[in-house]
């Protein structure tokens, strides 16, 4: 990324400067990976706007409150973390917003509940416990 | 200075232990259903009983058989001895939040009796479940027939006293206690305390402390839960009781730090009783920094006097008298630094590795990518890389050991990073407590590995 800049400012990084940049880089591969990181979300660290990290993260459901820098750094607030809902319907209508951005890549809906109508505990996806006996018995 | 690994390969000669294939459990194919990921793997106080968790919330428990003294090529194998549903899925009608049924931790009690205890826990519910064989069984009952039908009384006309009778055995489960409602967030550990009557389950946040008699009633030792949440900088990411001293514990941060408490010095332990932490030099940093240093596993070695941390890139030995740096540093897959960006898009940089201490504390074990595992040794300053793969499932044949190449030129044999399958990681290992039997898990599998017996 420094490379970029230095095309484009020729004149504001010296020589010597542009010789550290580099060096330091070639010393910790760690700097070199956090401005590849940057180039591609030049967003990073800037205040709530993509919500696409959040919601890999939820998919995955890894607890998000086990990152709280990571999700400031992902450009999402606490806030939006510990969100409350309402009521379920307020959820579910919430989840099903969210399912519209959704990336291609998720698996099929399986929450039939949609945005339209106040769900009754029936509605509620009912996730069934494996009755199956684990492979590893088997 | 006590520091890094140099070189070097752990098999081969003198005394080095030279591991091999012994045994693999669960399904061949390649399609794995989510509720056979394994997400816990545990040896009791004896070793004879290997318990496993996974994310569909079921426990299966193997037991080593007795060995054959006459023809003894290895030590006994492990085959099933119970399987039960520990957790079920439920619905938190209030939170509109669900819980998931995958089992995060397993912890033995000490057998105190014919029956075997253990703790397992998802993410908001522990249970203690009880294992008990039953081989008897009474017969001869006078107003019962076998089969358990009641007998016309008006045709006894004779007395017995009933006897028991063998019968074929039969391993029952079921829950004993269940600790609910005591946490907010997501569980990540639990420990027994050496008193074997309390233990302590820890969230992100919190640290509640139990009677394993009492089910209604947690003490909360620890809450770092800032006022505003919108202060929080760290959370609790694992959790262990020294293994001699029952007022003892250790906490691990997401941010590299571990702390820890003495519950004699007040009721509420936020503030530590030793803090460590290993300073970093400010010109290192980078944004990958924290999140890499912060810490996935925590275990005392089995002496009391050292602590073993995980974070993404090493495995940290610390001396419980010294707090301002690790005494011993080991790289698990230093390769990875000048792969953190990709890592972070794919999340891997996120994965918990569990580490884990073998009988003697000489050696410790990690899990890598690519089912890679390794093995640090203590005193040779030996590691090894090796692989749970069914290629290598010959029984008695010694695992080949793996290289991973960084950059440059790759040697015959070895592999390079950019084709390390990071879909296949070892999280959880565990080490048999007395011998050298390992117990690691792939995503789906459970390989057991015991030392080469001559």
């Amino acid at each position: 990324m420094s490379q970029k800049q230095d095309e484009e400012n020729p004149a504001e990084e010296t020589g010597e400067e542009k010789q550290d940049t580099q060096e330091k880089e070639g010393i910790l591969p760690e700097r070199a990976e956090e401005a590849k990181l940057k180039a591609k979300y030049p967003s990073l660290g800037q205040k709530p706007g993509g919500s696409d990290f959040l919601m890999k993260r939820l998919q995955k459901g890894v607890s998000i409150i086990s990152y709280p820098l990571l999700l400031e750094s992902k450009g999402i607030l606490m806030k939006s973390v510990e969100q409350k809902y309402f009521d379920s319907g307020d959820y579910n209508m919430a989840k099903a917003k969210m399912k519209n951005k959704q990336l291609p890549s998720t698996g099929p809906d399986k929450n039939l509940v949609t945005g339209d109508h106040i769900p009754t505990p029936q509605d509620l996806p009912q996730r069934k416990s494996s009755l199956v006996t684990s492979k590893l018995a088997g | 200075q006590i520091g890094s690994l140099g070189g070097g390969c752990m098999s081969g000669g003198g005394n080095d232990i030279q591991w091999c294939f012994s045994q693999v459990k669960g399904a061949v194919d390649d399609d794995v259903a989510e509720a056979d990921i394994i997400s816990t793997v545990e040896f009791n106080h004896s070793g004879e009983l290997l318990a496993t968790g996974d994310k569909g919330g079921r426990v299966v428990i193997f037991q080593q058989e007795q060995e054959n003294k006459i023809q003894s090529h290895s030590r006994g194998e492990y085959n099933v001895y119970s399987t039960f549903q520990s957790h079920e899925p439920e619905f938190d009608y209030l939170k509109s939040l669900e819980i998931e049924e995958k089992i995060n931790k397993i912890r033995w009690l000490p057998q105190k009796n014919a029956a075997q205890f253990l703790l397992s826990t998802n993410d908001k519910t522990i249970k203690l479940w009880k294992i008990s064989e039953r081989d008897k069984r009474p017969e001869g009952y006078n107003l019962k027939e076998e089969d358990g039908r009641y007998r016309d009384p008006t045709t006894v006309t004779t007395l017995r006293v009933p006897v028991f009778r063998p019968m074929d055995l039969m391993v029952e489960a079921s829950p004993r206690r269940i600790f609910a409602n005591a946490h907010t967030y997501h569980i990540n550990s639990i420990s027994i305390n050496s008193d074997y009557e309390t233990y302590l389950s820890a969230d992100d946040l919190r640290i509640n402390l139990w009677h394993l008699e009492i089910t209604d009633r947690s003490f909360n030792i620890v809450d770092i839960k800032p006022a505003n949440m919108e202060e929080l900088t760290e959370v609790i990411t694992a959790a262990e009781f020294h293994p001699n001293s029952c007022n003892t514990f250790v906490y691990s941060s997401s941010k590299g730090t571990i702390r820890l408490c003495d519950m004699r010095a007040s009721a509420l332990c936020d503030r530590h009783s030793k803090l460590f932490e290993e300073p970093e030099d400010p010109s290192n940093r980078s944004f990958f920094s924290e999140i890499i240093s912060s810490i996935s596993d925590v275990k005392f070695s089995h002496s009391g006097r050292y602590m073993m941390t995980r974070d993404y890139l090493s495995v940290k030995i610390w001396d419980l008298n010294m707090e301002n740096r690790p005494v011993e540093t080991y790289q698990v897959h230093e390769y990875l630094r000048s792969k953190l960006c990709s890592l972070y898009e794919n999340d891997c940089i996120f994965d918990k590795f569990e580490c884990c201490w073998n009988g003697s504390d000489s050696v410790v074990m990690t899990g890598s990518y690519n089912n890679f595992f390794r093995m640090f040794d203590r005193n040779t300053k030996r590691d090894i890389t090796l692989e749970a793969s069914r290629e290598n499932n010959k029984p008695r044949t010694v695992l080949k050991p793996r290289k991973v190449c960084a950059s440059g030129k790759r040697k015959k044999d070895e592999i390079s990073v950019d084709s390390l399958d990071f879909n296949k990681k070892i999280l959880h290992t565990a080490w048999h407590p007395k011998e050298n039997i390992i117990a690691v898990a792939t995503t789906n599998n459970l390989y057991i590995f015991q030392d080469k017996v001559n």
